[in-house]
């Protein structure tokens, strides 16, 4: 492989190098600069900018209670457990891959077999004093069922809060009146996905 | 009886100025923020009370219930008495203003100035130099190696810079004749063309400077510059000893804004349509504005680049000013 693309250190081109003004050679230079500079307006030109910005009135403040600015899709914040579309079950199937990926080792899950010989995820915690919401969880579940969300609002009273289970899963209310979105953001399906799905092959 | 008459009315002016002077540098306080937000494109104080007015309120009941600290190592008294020598000095300045022409109440002919001395100019001047000792107090009696750097930069651009105020506003005074503010303004009697300003506008220019460098206020700020000096001369104070300062200097800024409105700008006389008081009224608005104008759109300066610009471009200047204006006079 060519390494010279590599090699090279210079920043990318759109910056632009300033080696500063040339000295004045003597002191009749000096005061040339110095006129020039004095009758230049500079200052003027400063003044000019943020009086027109005021007349403008092109306010950016966002009054932050009342209102709030729309997250991106890739933004990782707290998680949330979703269900199935179909049946409203939990996603989650118990494999153990966030709980084994998870590098600040915060995720922790108790799983049993239940009476139809299914896993059953009994118990699952975040320890969000140590998540770094790295999003490794994410991107490793196989059914998409932990996803980030978009509540960057985890200021609490305790540490443990939102980080069990029955905190993170969608409530089944909120799934019957169909408010469970399918989330577009880390981890999730490419727009694309369903093109890539092939059938089972069942003749084996 | 005469007597008792001139004290009371004395008196009640006192009460009235003071009261309006810090009402208004309170009120200053309040544009600054909002002025500065919007040529920084935020809004400002915008919770308390409708558009953020009631924030003066809060700051004020913050200010007075504050804790009053006064640090280990302090020089006790003068840390008490400079925030008090400084908003006094400001105030006192105020005494020999003159804001508005004269009106009747009630068949009673009012001078809406508290004292009419002949040499009104050198007393606003001198009472607010004293003002000077505020700083220079609170800096050297606070243990605290950025207020005592705070308050001898104070000092040395007080003291450079009345140099040049003084000298630059001769010119004027050397034209006119006289030292007194009422005859200042019954001088430029007769519209915008018998300004001052157009006779003298290098000490217009110089005089306005120097104000800037006089109350403090951004390309000269360096006495409070948080990146170098914390607060300055302030860094201990809190509380209404704080306040104090803060209203001084507000005052100082109303003062300086009157004093250019009053020698260079055509004073409370009327201006075409508009009446006296309001047209003195818009000038010092518009003079305050230009004060928060600057802060928000220019850097300050270093102080050795302070003191090379007082000594080595505005006295000069200000020299080559009155020569020339004595030149033209006689």
């Amino acid at each position: 492989m060519e390494l010279r693309g590599f090699k090279n250190r210079n920043a990318t081109p759109g910056y632009i190098y300033f080696e500063g003004e040339p000295q004045a050679p003597d002191s009749w230079g000096r005061f040339k600069k110095f006129a020039s500079r004095a009758v230049k307006g500079e200052l003027f030109v400063g003044l000019w900018i943020v009086f027109r910005e005021m007349i403008k009135f092109n306010i950016h403040t966002v009054q932050y209670p009342m209102q709030k600015l729309q997250m991106s899709p890739r933004y990782r914040a707290i998680h949330r457990l979703m269900r199935l579309f179909e049946s409203g079950h939990e996603r989650c199937i118990g494999c153990g891959l966030c709980e084994k990926i998870c590098i600040a080792n915060c995720i922790k899950m108790d799983t049993k077999v239940d009476e139809k010989s299914r896993k059953l995820v009994t118990e699952y915690s975040i320890n969000f004093g140590r998540c770094i919401f790295c999003g490794y969880c994410a991107e490793v579940c196989p059914e998409l069922a932990i996803v980030h969300g978009d509540d960057y609002e985890h200021a609490s009273e305790q540490r443990a809060h939102f980080g069990f289970k029955e905190d993170m899963l969608t409530p089944l209310d909120e799934f019957k009146e169909k408010k469970q979105k399918e989330f577009p953001g880390f981890g999730a399906l490419s727009r694309d996905a369903d093109q890539f799905v092939k059938k089972t092959p069942l003749a084996y | 009886m005469i007597e008792t008459a001139l004290i009371i009315e004395t008196v009640v002016k006192a009460v009235v100025v003071l009261s309006v002077v810090a009402a208004m540098g309170a009120f200053a306080t309040f544009i600054e923020r909002k002025v500065l937000a919007f040529m920084q494109r935020r809004l400002g104080p915008m919770h308390v009370g409708p558009y953020g007015l009631l924030q003066l309120a809060a700051d004020g009941i913050k200010l007075f219930t504050k804790e009053d600290i006064i640090p280990q190592n302090t020089i006790k008294p003068i840390f008490i008495i400079a925030p008090v020598v400084a908003a006094a000095s400001a105030f006192v300045a105020v005494a020999a203003v003159p804001y508005f022409p004269e009106f009747t109440v009630f068949g009673y002919t009012v001078h809406p100035i508290i004292s009419d001395i002949n040499v009104g100019l050198l007393f606003v001047m001198g009472a607010a130099s004293v003002g000077m000792y505020g700083p220079l107090l609170a800096g050297l009696s606070s243990a605290n190696k950025w207020s005592l750097i705070g308050g001898a930069r104070a000092v040395i651009q007080l003291l450079s810079f009345e140099v040049v105020s003084g000298l630059s506003i001769l010119g004027p005074v050397m034209m006119m004749g006289t030292l007194s503010l009422i005859d200042m303004n019954d001088y430029q009697i007769g519209g915008v063309s018998h300004w001052l300003i157009w006779k003298q506008p290098l000490a217009f220019v110089l005089f306005a400077i120097a104000g800037f460098a006089e109350t403090n206020r951004t390309p000269f700020d360096l006495i409070e510059f948080e990146a170098e000096v914390v607060s300055g001369y302030a860094t201990e104070y809190s509380g209404m000893r704080w306040g104090l300062f803060f209203i001084g200097e507000y005052a100082n800024m109303i003062t300086i804004s009157v004093l250019v409105s009053i020698i260079f700008l055509g004073g409370y006389n009327d201006l075409w349509f508009i009446p006296g008081a309001l047209a003195m009224l818009l000038k010092v608005s518009l003079w305050i504005f230009l004060f928060l104008w600057v802060r928000a759109a220019w850097p300050h300066i270093r102080p050795d680049q302070l003191m090379w610009f007082c000594w080595k471009v505005l006295m000069p200047l200000s020299l080559i000013n009155v020569l020339i204006t004595g030149i033209v006079l006689v």
